[in-house]
C-alpha cells in the first residue's frame, strides 16, 4: 500500500465527512437512512485499519494455542468451527468459549463499540 | 389466474386507488371514496398503506392494507433448506389476527380481504389505529412513560391468549419441532461457506439442550418482538406482522422477545427494553398459557439470539450474491457480530 498521504484511512475519513457534513443534511427518507448506513460502514472501515491487525494476530495466537496447528487465519477459523461441530472440543469449553469471547468483543469494538456492556 | 401486474400509464397508487375504490363498493356502498392513499416504509417484502375510506354517510374508517409486492422483490427461497421458507400468505395471515382478536389478544379489526387478479396482488385490510411501532421510541418516548412498566405482563398475556387458540380452527400452516428448526438454520449457515466459530458453539450448545425446548405445540407468531407491538399511552392494542407464523413450541415466541437486538439499548430490561421475564411470565400465566419455565425460556433465547444473527447473514448474502445489492444489506452482515457477541454472553 501507498505510504503517500492521503492514506488510504485519511481518504476513507474523508468520504465519511463529505457524506455526514454535505449529504444527510439535504436527503431525507430512504436516501438518509441509507447515507446513515453508509457512514456507519466507513467508519467500521476505518476502525478496521487501524486496530485490525493486532486483534488478528492475537486471534491466530490464541487459535494456535487452542487448536495445536498453525495456519492462516481464515483456516484456523474453519479449522475450530468444525472442531467445536464434532465435539473435539468438548473437553476444553472454558478455553474455546473464553477465545470465542475475546474474539467476539474485538469484532464489536470495531462494528459497533457502542453496543459493548461495560463489567464492572 | 393471470400475475397481477402494474398498468406502465398509471403510478402504483393510482392503480391501487382504483382497486380499493371498488373492493370498498363492495363493503360500504357505491361511492365511497379513498383519501390520503399513503405507501407506509418499512417491510421491503411488502407493501404496506394506510388510507382512509369515505363513506357516502361522511363516516370515515382509517384503513391499513397490506399486500404481497407488486414488483416481485427477490427473495432467498432456501428450498433445499429442511424447513424451507417458513412465511404464510397473506390471506392466512389476516384470518390469524382474527383469531387472536377473538381470543381475546389486543388486534386491529380486520374486516375483509382483498383476492388477487390482474390488477393487485392478494392481501388483507386492518382498521388504523393511533399508536406506535417503532420500538425504539416505546423504550424512549415520555408519551409510553405509564405503558411501558405494563408491557412485559401485557404481552405475555396476549401470548397466553393466542398460544391457545385450538388447533383445530387454525388454517393450515406449517410445523416446525424445535430440532427441525434448528436444522433449518444450520443448512441456512452452511450455505454461507463462512466458518463462524461462535455460532457453531451456538449449534452446539441448544444440540445438546433440545430436551429444554419444551413438547408443547402451539400458533407461534414467530416474530414477536418489539418492533412489531402496537403501543399507545395505556399499553398494548396491537400484535402485527403475522407472516412467520407457524406452529411451533410457543416458548420460541417468549424466548424472541427477550432478545437484546429489541432492546434498543436498555439492555438490562430484558424483554423487549422494557420490562423483566417474570412480569413475561405472570402476565402469560393470567392469559392462560400456563406457568412456564424459565429456562425453557432462556433456551429459546439463546435459539432467537443465534435466529436473529443467521437473519442477518442472509440479508449479507443476499447483497453478496448480488441478487439484491444494498447497502443497507452490507451494513446489517456487521450486525451478526452483535449477536455472537450476545449469544457468548448468553452460553456457558
Amino acid at each position: 500500500m501507498p505510504t503517500d498521504r492521503p492514506t488510504a484511512a485519511e481518504l476513507v475519513e474523508a468520504v465519511r465527512e463529505f457524506l455526514a457534513d454535505h449529504v444527510t443534511p439535504n436527503v431525507e427518507g430512504q436516501l438518509a437512512f441509507h447515507t446513515r448506513v453508509a457512514i456507519n460502514a466507513l467508519a467500521i472501515v476505518e476502525r478496521t485499519m487501524a486496530d485490525g491487525g493486532p486483534m488478528d494476530a492475537a486471534e491466530l495466537e490464541r487459535l494456535k494455542d487452542l487448536l495445536g496447528q498453525d495456519g492462516d487465519l481464515g483456516e484456523m477459523n474453519a479449522a475450530l468451527s468444525r472442531a467445536i461441530r464434532s465435539g473435539a472440543m468438548d473437553d476444553q469449553r472454558g478455553a474455546v468459549l473464553d477465545h470465542l469471547r475475546k474474539t467476539a468483543e474485538d469484532k464489536i469494538a470495531l462494528a459497533n463499540p457502542k453496543y459493548l456492556i461495560q463489567r464492572g | 389466474m393471470a400475475e397481477a401486474v402494474q398498468d406502465p400509464k398509471l403510478t402504483a397508487g393510482e392503480q391501487l386507488a382504483a382497486v380499493l375504490r371498488e373492493r370498498l363498493a363492495e363493503e360500504y356502498g357505491p361511492g365511497t371514496e379513498i383519501e390520503a392513499l399513503l405507501r407506509l416504509s418499512g417491510g421491503a417484502s411488502r407493501e404496506t398503506w394506510s388510507f382512509d375510506a369515505l363513506k357516502l354517510d361522511g363516516t370515515r374508517q382509517p384503513l391499513i392494507l397490506k399486500r404481497d409486492p407488486m414488483d416481485r422483490q427477490v427473495e432467498k427461497q432456501y428450498e433445499g433448506v429442511p424447513g424451507g421458507r417458513l412465511n404464510v400468505g397473506r390471506l392466512v395471515e389476516g384470518r390469524l389476527l382474527q383469531l387472536a382478536g377473538e381470543a381475546g389478544v389486543p388486534m386491529p379489526k380486520v374486516p375483509f380481504f382483498l383476492d388477487k387478479d390482474e390488477r393487485t396482488t392478494e392481501g388483507f385490510f386492518s382498521h388504523r389505529l393511533v399508536g406506535e411501532a417503532l420500538g425504539r421510541r416505546i423504550v424512549r418516548d415520555d408519551a409510553y412513560a405509564a405503558a411501558r412498566p405494563k408491557l412485559a405482563y401485557q404481552v405475555g398475556h396476549a401470548a397466553g391468549r393466542f398460544h391457545t387458540i385450538p388447533l383445530e380452527i387454525l388454517p393450515a400452516m406449517r410445523g416446525l419441532p424445535a430440532a427441525e428448526e434448528l436444522l433449518h438454520y444450520r443448512a441456512i449457515m452452511d450455505s454461507f461457506h463462512q466458518p463462524q466459530a461462535g455460532f457453531e458453539y451456538g449449534f452446539r450448545w441448544l444440540q445438546e439442550r433440545l430436551q429444554l425446548a419444551g413438547e408443547r405445540y402451539a400458533l407461534c407468531h414467530g416474530d414477536f418482538r418489539n418492533g412489531n407491538i402496537l403501543v399507545d399511552q395505556d399499553g398494548l392494542i396491537g400484535v402485527l406482522d403475522w407472516e412467520s407464523a407457524h406452529l411451533g413450541n410457543p416458548s420460541s415466541d417468549l424466548g424472541w422477545m427477550c432478545v437484546r437486538s429489541w432492546r434498543y439499548g436498555y439492555h438490562d430490561n430484558i424483554v423487549g427494553g422494557f420490562g423483566d421475564v417474570a412480569e413475561l411470565l405472570d402476565g402469560y400465566e393470567a392469559g392462560g398459557g400456563g406457568r412456564l419455565d424459565a429456562e425453557e425460556i432462556y433456551f429459546w433465547q439463546v435459539f432467537g439470539t443465534l435466529r436473529w444473527g443467521i437473519l442477518c447473514m442472509i440479508l449479507c448474502f443476499t447483497h453478496l450474491d448480488g441478487e439484491q445489492r444494498t447497502v443497507e444489506y452490507a451494513g446489517i452482515g456487521r450486525r451478526a457480530a452483535e449477536t455472537e457477541y450476545d449469544l457468548l454472553q448468553l452460553l456457558d
